[in-house]
């Protein structure tokens, strides 16, 4: 018969799959800010400061860390009222911050730095999105969760979801920062 | 044990229901959904039947991309015939009868794409690393077979973006299966790189997500599900070579999605990553600060990588059906390993031999030169290893047998011509001629391809519970074998006189012109060996609803897991519990027995591999 306790020391598949996909979305940014390296050692490259309302998100996106955390302590001590409330908090900073990265978008073209306008900002505009977007996954990962909490039928108490979504949580987070130091130093 | 704890927590996963408990671990497949048509061919999670879809939709693939080399090969060896026909097919893309240049760069470029991705990576790699990783591995099924329906149907679609760019009006991508730009990024570069080029760039990139998804489910397929005593070095080499290929898709196809998203940025966003001081059709472009040379880079760092996605699956393939079919263990089972993950590490630091003459610095071309040349010790270990398998063997000559090893004889022809291409001095005569085209389709496509089909004919029973036609099998693999070296052979020779390749029409050359015969040779060769994959395809078929039938779940006498599941297992795989692995894959010849199955525990009198 089953030993669940040999189970439990070995890593969940779908977290091993997600440790995996991150190792492929770094390797997607990598491949990007390679690019970036290289187009900006070459002539005509135009440097500009980035929109100071990537600091706003920078800290939107740092708190929504820590709420993901403590939903994560939340489910595992089954505080299901609070865990609720906090992976919704979480969903929500995550809107604010893509809400946050659109509007330096527009803070940039406002400036003239428009997506055509020169490489520089065509690659801020691409890596910034792309890293949206991936915010974006994680939001739908959390409304998901968020769905199945409400779900009366059937009751799941695996952590292993939530525990996924949280990692991918913090990936994005640090993504987000290292692409922001990255930006900022490499101009 | 722990396998079906795992399955039995992602069931609850993925429908969040309990109904169908299999958690109390000796009742495997009995307990799954009730399939309908819809669950067990369409739609289907069971890895086996997404190995049947990719396998055919592969075959599919493979009829036509090597039908369209058929149809350029025509133009190149009888460049001023007529073939009325190919106006019926083809319509305006061949007025009288003979294909226009457009048609033929769409065609070229289409081959390479179907073929290289399409056929190779999706279909060889997607086939038997579905099929054969649960069950060599002994786990009832994939990671997440959730993802693993996702990958089809992401190739699929795929698959349907690609083919309606053949029926577009102005027709698919031209500009070759790199797609650099910017005839890839300037719609108005040529008519190839209108609509057709976009339909292209989606299909790729949508076929990245399903390669994506597929490789994530490989790996931690391998490292998570293995059955009890199955540790890595007890995993027979198909294992370890899917193993592998998935780990280089998983990090160099993301590259690529990185340059696609750029160069779709540069196509529709008004962008210059790629382009700078452009003139088209007598118009100067407003684009300026773009480099072509980046995307080359981004490229290649997945196009060299990609070469090994394709050839290590066959390479797997090629170690496990010769040994079975040699009764002996593999030669150096761990070299062999060693050799495959220094082939991995390797191909992330050669991508610039791909472009040793865009401009790139000699001196770092000569880091290029010799990380390239390295590459030859893991072959060349490998490639001393098959022979040693089969030196004294007690060989079994089947389809399978056999193709393996043609295999190794096309590994080692082509790869030798690898060693002269890999130095930038030669290589600055050599590159984009003849010699190259001859290079890669030995060591890349036809090795593959031979690969694909040892394990086509080695698993067919495995997945249809019945044999393909041993005789047909033959013929396909004499003609195939003889006609490919003497298709390409002779190509070498065109190369090294400078003959370029993707040229519509060589007979205004005099330099060229001596080729005119041995043109139409090669083409000749073509279509003879063309109709023989399709007797191969016919015998797949046929064999599928009237092949013989299989008696015992062990036909090949092999001492790997998959051989112990019933003739037709179901999803779930084994009926009872997942045997336990006691020994490694390759006990054949040991002790006077001529194999003893991994399932077998290790007795007293014995010594453990």
């Amino acid at each position: 018969m089953i030993t669940m306790s040999a189970q439990k020391n070995k890593i969940h598949p779908h977290k091993y799959s997600m440790w995996i996909a991150m190792a492929s979305i770094t390797m997607m940014f990598i491949g990007f800010t390679s690019a970036y390296i290289v187009k900006r050692s070459q002539a005509n490259w135009q440097s500009f400061e980035l929109p100071s309302i990537f600091w706003v998100s920078t800290a939107l996106i740092l708190l929504s860390s820590g709420t993901i955390h403590m939903a994560l302590r939340q489910f595992k001590a089954r505080n299901m009222g609070s865990y609720k409330q906090l992976i919704t908090l979480t969903a929500l900073l995550g809107v604010a911050f893509m809400v946050c990265q659109v509007i330096g978008f527009s803070d940039m073209k406002n400036h003239g730095l428009s997506l055509d306008s020169t490489v520089s900002a065509s690659f801020i505009y691409v890596i910034v999105g792309a890293h949206v977007l991936h915010v974006l996954g994680g939001v739908i990962a959390l409304l998901i969760l968020f769905a199945r909490a409400f779900r009366t039928r059937v009751k799941t108490y695996s952590a292993v979801p939530i525990e996924v979504a949280s990692t991918y949580w913090h990936f994005v987070d640090g993504l987000w920062i290292y692409l922001l130091i990255f930006l900022s130093l490499a101009r | 044990m722990s396998n079906e704890a795992t399955l039995h927590s992602q069931d609850l996963l993925h429908h969040g229901t309990v109904e169908h408990g299999h958690g109390n671990g000796h009742n495997g497949h009995d307990h799954h959904h009730e399939e309908t048509f819809i669950s067990k061919y369409v739609f289907s999670m069971d890895h086996k039947m997404i190995a049947k879809q990719f396998l055919i939709t592969g075959i599919i693939w493979a009829i036509i991309g090597a039908f369209f080399s058929v149809l350029f090969r025509l133009q190149l060896g009888y460049p001023d015939a007529t073939f009325p026909w190919l106006e019926s097919i083809l319509g305006h893309w061949a007025e009288g009868g003979r294909i226009t240049a457009e048609a033929y760069y769409a065609l070229v470029t289409m081959h390479g794409t179907i073929l290289v991705f399409f056929v190779l990576t999706a279909g060889l790699s997607g086939t038997f690393s579905n099929l054969l990783i649960p069950l060599q591995v002994g786990a009832r099924d994939m990671a997440s077979p959730f993802m693993n329906m996702l990958s089809y149907w992401f190739f699929f679609l795929a698959s349907v973006l690609m083919m309606s760019s053949l029926f577009v009006q102005t027709g698919p991508a031209s500009g070759g299966w790199t797609a650099y730009p910017p005839l890839s990024a300037l719609g108005d570069a040529s008519i190839g790189s209108k609509i057709g080029m976009d339909l292209w760039l989606m299909s790729m990139a949508i076929f990245v997500v399903s390669s994506l998804l597929g490789s994530l489910n490989y790996i931690s397929t391998i490292l998570n599900m293995r059955t009890k005593g199955m540790s890595m070095t007890k995993m027979p080499l198909t294992i370890w070579a899917f193993f592998f290929t998935a780990v280089l898709g998983v990090l160099s196809f993301p590259v690529l999605l990185s340059g696609f998203v750029l160069l779709l940025f540069d196509r529709h966003g008004g962008t210059s990553f790629y382009l700078s001081e452009l003139f088209v059709q007598g118009k100067i472009l407003p684009n300026e600060g773009g480099s072509a040379i980046l995307y080359q880079h981004l490229f290649w760092f997945l196009g060299h990588p990609e070469v090994y996605i394709i050839i290590l699956p066959a390479m797997g393939i090629v170690s496990e059906v010769l040994a079975v079919n040699s009764r002996k263990p593999i030669f150096g089972y761990l070299a062999m390993v060693g050799s495959i993950f220094a082939i991995t590490i390797l191909a992330f630091l050669v991508w610039a031999h791909h472009m040793f003459v865009t401009g790139l610095n000699p001196f770092l071309g000569a880091f290029f030169v010799l990380l390239t040349l390295l590459i030859a010790v893991p072959s060349a270990i490998k490639v001393f290893n098959w022979i040693t398998t089969i030196w004294r063997g007690n060989i079994r000559f089947t389809p399978a047998s056999l193709f393996s090893i043609g295999f190794v004889s096309t590994f080692i022809s082509g790869g030798l011509t690898g060693i002269w291409l890999g130095n930038s001095s030669i290589d600055i005569h050599l590159h984009d001629t003849y010699f190259v085209i001859a290079h890669f389709h030995i060591v890349m496509g036809v090795s593959a391809f031979f690969g694909m089909f040892a394990g086509i004919y080695h698993w067919f029973p495995k997945l249809y519970g019945r044999y393909m036609n041993q005789t047909l099998g033959f013929i396909h693999f004499w003609i195939t074998l003889i006609g490919a070296y003497l298709i390409f052979w002779p190509m070498h020779y065109e190369g090294m006189a400078g003959m370029p390749r993707r040229y519509f029409d060589y007979s205004n050359w005099t330099s060229f012109s001596q080729f005119g015969g041995l043109n139409q040779f090669i083409s000749f060769v073509v279509i003879i060996v063309f109709a023989t994959q399709l007797l191969f395809v016919f015998n797949f078929f046929y064999s599928i609803f009237k092949g013989r039938k299989l008696t015992t779940p062990n036909p090949w006498e092999a001492t790997t897991l998959e051989w112990t599941t019933p003739i037709h297992p179901g999803h779930g795989n084994w009926p009872g519990e997942i045997p336990e692995v006691h020994r490694w894959a390759y006990d054949y010849s040991k002790d006077g027995k001529d194999f003893i199955p991994q399932t077998v525990p290790v007795s007293a009198d014995e010594s453990s591999h």
